[in-house]
């Protein structure tokens, strides 16, 4: 793991990166590394840009990342994971992102392009960066895909020293009854083939 | 899984990961506080949402959302006056809304103590601009602490309650956006689980209280005399920390709060860097600690973001100690410009000193920083379902090109954004009546319609309202009524307990239409027929919060989604939908159909009247 360990999450205000961003805190709680994190949201609230920055390791002060900083990147959206990629992404960094669009007002005035997948490849080409792009269209209530990307995390093993176990245990720490059903069978659904954690 | 109120009144010690305006509230609960009021802003709402976490027969202390900010400050202090340990928290512009009670603040013997809690916004984050309230404290003469993190919100306000109590006075608790939200984990004390007795011990043998000529004048003495204690206060509680540099070149840095983690963020990863002091009482500033660092040290950069206001005071404390050391500021406005992110810090010190940050010269790092970004900006929109999209979308017909339209804050403020562009003109809450009102004087040709929030209608909105009918002023007020404080997460109001309308008639105005925002050909006409009339005429213009009401059907049982679909044979690609009515649930195709992002639409049909061609209905 370089030290620190740096994960930007973008979105769009409404799409439930307020639980994917403390779910993903806990986890490296859990996992007994120690990390800071913020959001900025400002009228996020109100359909805006929302990022939220998780910052592990020991010698870690601000909770803000630096332009190109972020080891991760996760877009809950493809604009905004564009967005990400162009602003925080470091040279050999990861991209993970849903294949989810929210238009921004532009594209929805027909003063701009919606952003099209393979720009996404392309910066990530250009960065050396990897990139892994999640399906979540079977999934119905998009305040749930936030699971599908941590499932997606999970198996992939994208942020070091932190396993499933962890996760669930995020999850359960987090959410209770029902709620917490529905979401931990899409986390599992999503963290196939990741590897089972000590107990 | 343990719900965070039950945790907050936990008797034993304990860690959690918590953000800043969480911690609060926990030191709120072992230092014994009694009274805490506030009015809801960003960044510090969550400090009630914590409250709230505690249920009311279980929270050791009385809270409430005061009408403003200034009656928060002002209920604050009155319980403080009868000995009860006090709080009240609000955004950085609250502070001018509270600012004709809060300056008296510095004169007042206050026995409980009174802690207020000040969320400034450096770089603008919610706020109509990044006022430096240092300025304000500074005049005010009250005492501040400023933490850098969560951990040190919970320890400051501990040391805040300490101060106010032992000097009778108020003392400023200044976060920071970033401070606020920031997420870390706590160590937490232990809470006896005993609630401080309700004192009711006024006495105007504590004051005098009554500043009234040569009275205000012995109060500022004693306030004054107060100063030197308050100052040493910060030597014995360790406030003020020096974090030693790798090596010493006799160079120094005085910083404060998050500024203070962008430097040590920076510096890190080089192998050199300067000494830092971190103030963390930044008013009065300890003169003792800061000459002692100005002595040991050849050059010393003062590193604030916003105002600079500590390089002015260190330049005098210099002089006047005739301490020969160099000292480094501002050179240039953007210095005075946004958050001293990280990257800021890493710009400020690249021209000071170069040297401590040379290994910050990647250049693949910089590979698209100076590109532009390849997507298009995404600003806070009206959610789906908004009643204000569907009362703009009215009024924007009723309005002619040539007329004056005035914003508010609230939700609302989002329409002067395309496409519906209403509302040309912002101060402050409350301000839209009365300047409307002046946009009105000589003028005859330009008709001047103002648009203002039901919770900013109470909060500041009513004088100006008053001084139309006062006056004879020629305005159309628009209440934007949701029955919520909305953009701050859905506080209540006091349109809880106080019929707007009937407010207004009990004022006299003669001329008020309503109706439902839903109702577009309704709301013209009253619009119309309102700006017809001379002399103040208003619409309220309702419909409950579509955010709050949907969150809340989801949680019932037997929820079922709903959404409206577009019959793509009848659309005649018009784009009436997604270009005029503008709901951002409408997906635009290349090839110019429009869809419908069932993420995003919550079916309540409000768009249907907009389609010349009838062609949206809804999906059953």
């Amino acid at each position: 793991m370089t030290n620190p360990f740096n994960i930007h999450m973008t979105g769009v205000g409404g799409q439930g990166i307020g639980l994917l961003s403390q779910t993903l805190l806990r986890a490296v709680d859990c996992a007994g590394i120690r990390a800071i994190a913020v959001d900025t949201h400002g009228l996020a609230q109100r359909g805006g840009m929302v990022v939220s920055r998780i910052r592990m390791g020991e010698n870690v002060f601000s909770p803000l990342i630096m332009a190109h900083g972020a080891d991760l990147v996760l877009g809950m959206e493809i604009h905004e994971a564009l967005r990400g990629a162009h602003t925080a992404l470091k040279k050999n960094g990861i991209l993970c992102y849903l294949n989810v669009a929210w238009q921004p007002l532009a594209v929805r005035l027909g003063q701009a392009d919606s952003v099209a997948e393979t720009q996404i490849k392309t910066v990530c080409e250009e960065m050396d960066a990897r990139a892994f792009c999640v399906d979540a269209e079977t999934i119905d209530d998009p305040r749930m895909q936030n699971m599908a990307l941590i499932g997606t995390i999970a198996a992939n093993k994208l942020i070091p020293g932190v396993d499933m176990n962890h996760y669930r245990q995020a999850l359960k720490d987090l959410l209770a009854g029902p709620v917490l059903d529905k979401n931990l069978a899409l986390l599992e659904s999503y963290g196939k083939g990741a590897a089972p954690g000590p107990g | 899984m343990e719900k965070i109120g039950d945790m907050l009144i936990r008797k034993k010690p304990f860690q959690e990961m918590v953000m800043g305006n969480t911690a609060v509230v926990r030191a709120m609960v072992e230092a014994g506080t009694r009274v805490v009021t506030s009015y809801p802003g960003s960044p510090t709402p969550e400090i009630a949402t914590a409250i709230n976490s505690i249920s009311k027969e279980k929270r050791p202390f009385y809270f409430e959302f005061s009408v403003n900010e200034k009656v928060a400050t002002e209920v604050a202090f009155g319980a403080a006056l009868n000995g009860n340990l006090s709080t009240v928290f609000f955004k950085s512009v609250g502070l001018n809304v509270a600012l004709d009670s809060f300056v008296q603040l510095g004169l007042m013997n206050i026995p409980g103590g009174l802690v207020i809690i000040v969320g400034d916004d450096p770089g603008a984050n919610s706020s109509q601009n990044e006022q430096d309230n240092r300025n304000i404290f500074r005049m005010s003469r009250i005492a501040v602490l400023e933490p850098a993190s969560p951990r040190e919100v919970y320890q400051y306000y501990l040391k805040a309650a300490k101060l106010a109590k032992q000097e009778s006075i108020a003392v400023v608790l200044r976060l920071t956006t970033h401070v606020c939200h920031a997420r870390e984990t706590v160590s937490f004390g232990s809470f006896s689980g005993l609630i401080s007795p309700h004192r009711v011990d006024f006495s105007t043998e504590n004051g005098p209280y009554i500043p009234i000529a040569a009275l205000a004048l012995e109060m500022k003495r004693k306030s004054l005399a107060k100063m030197s204690r308050i100052m040493a206060f910060a030597g014995e509680q360790g406030l003020n920390t020096v974090i030693p540099g790798h090596k010493t070149r006799n160079l120094g840095v005085i910083t404060q709060g998050l500024t203070c983690r962008s430097l040590q963020d920076v510096l890190q990863g080089g192998d050199a860097g300067p000494d830092i002091l971190k103030l963390g009482m930044i008013y009065p500033m300890d003169t003792n600690d800061v000459v002692e660092f100005l002595k040991a040290h050849n050059q010393v950069l003062i590193l604030e973001e916003l105002d600079d206001i500590h390089e002015k005071e260190i330049k005098a404390l210099a002089f006047d100690h005739g301490i020969s050391v160099k000292l480094l500021g501002k050179n240039n406005d953007e210095n005075f410009i946004g958050e001293y992110t990280p990257d800021k810090v890493l710009k400020v010190l690249k021209d000071v000193w170069p040297d401590f940050v040379k290994h910050h010269e990647s250049s693949e790092q910089d590979l698209y920083s100076d590109s532009p970004v390849p997507v298009p900006p995404r600003p806070a929109q009206m959610c789906p379902g908004c009643g204000h999209r569907s009362a703009f979308h009215a009024v924007k017909k009723a309005v002619g090109d040539n007329d004056i339209t005035v914003a508010d804050i609230g939700c609302h403020t989002l329409g002067f954004l395309p496409p519906y562009e209403m509302g040309q003109v912002l101060l402050c809450m409350g301000a839209s009546p009365g300047i409307a009102s002046g946009l009105s004087l000589f003028n005859i040709q330009r008709k001047v319609v103002a648009f203002i929030g039901d919770s900013t209608f109470f909060h500041a909105g009513l004088p100006g309202i008053m001084n139309t009918l006062l006056n004879h002023h020629n305005i159309t007020l628009i209440v934007m009524e949701n029955g919520t404080t909305a953009m701050t997460g859905h506080q209540d109001h006091a349109g809880r307990e106080i019929s707007i309308e009937s407010l207004l008639q009990g004022l006299g105005i003669k001329h008020i239409f309503s109706c439902d925002t839903y109702q577009q050909s309704t709301l013209i006409g009253h619009v119309k027929a309102a700006m017809a009339i001379e002399g103040l005429s208003v619409v309220i213009a309702k419909h409950p919060c579509m955010l709050k009401l949907t969150r809340a059907q989801r949680k019932k049982s037997g929820f079922v989604p709903r959404h409206v679909k577009i019959d793509d044979a009848m659309c005649s690609r018009s784009h009436d939908c997604v270009e005029l009515f503008g709901c951002p649930s409408f997906v635009r195709h290349p090839d110019g159909s429009v869809g419908v992002n069932h993420d995003l639409c919550i079916g309540d049909g409000s768009c249907r009247q907009v389609c010349p061609e009838k062609a949206i209905s809804i999906d059953s």
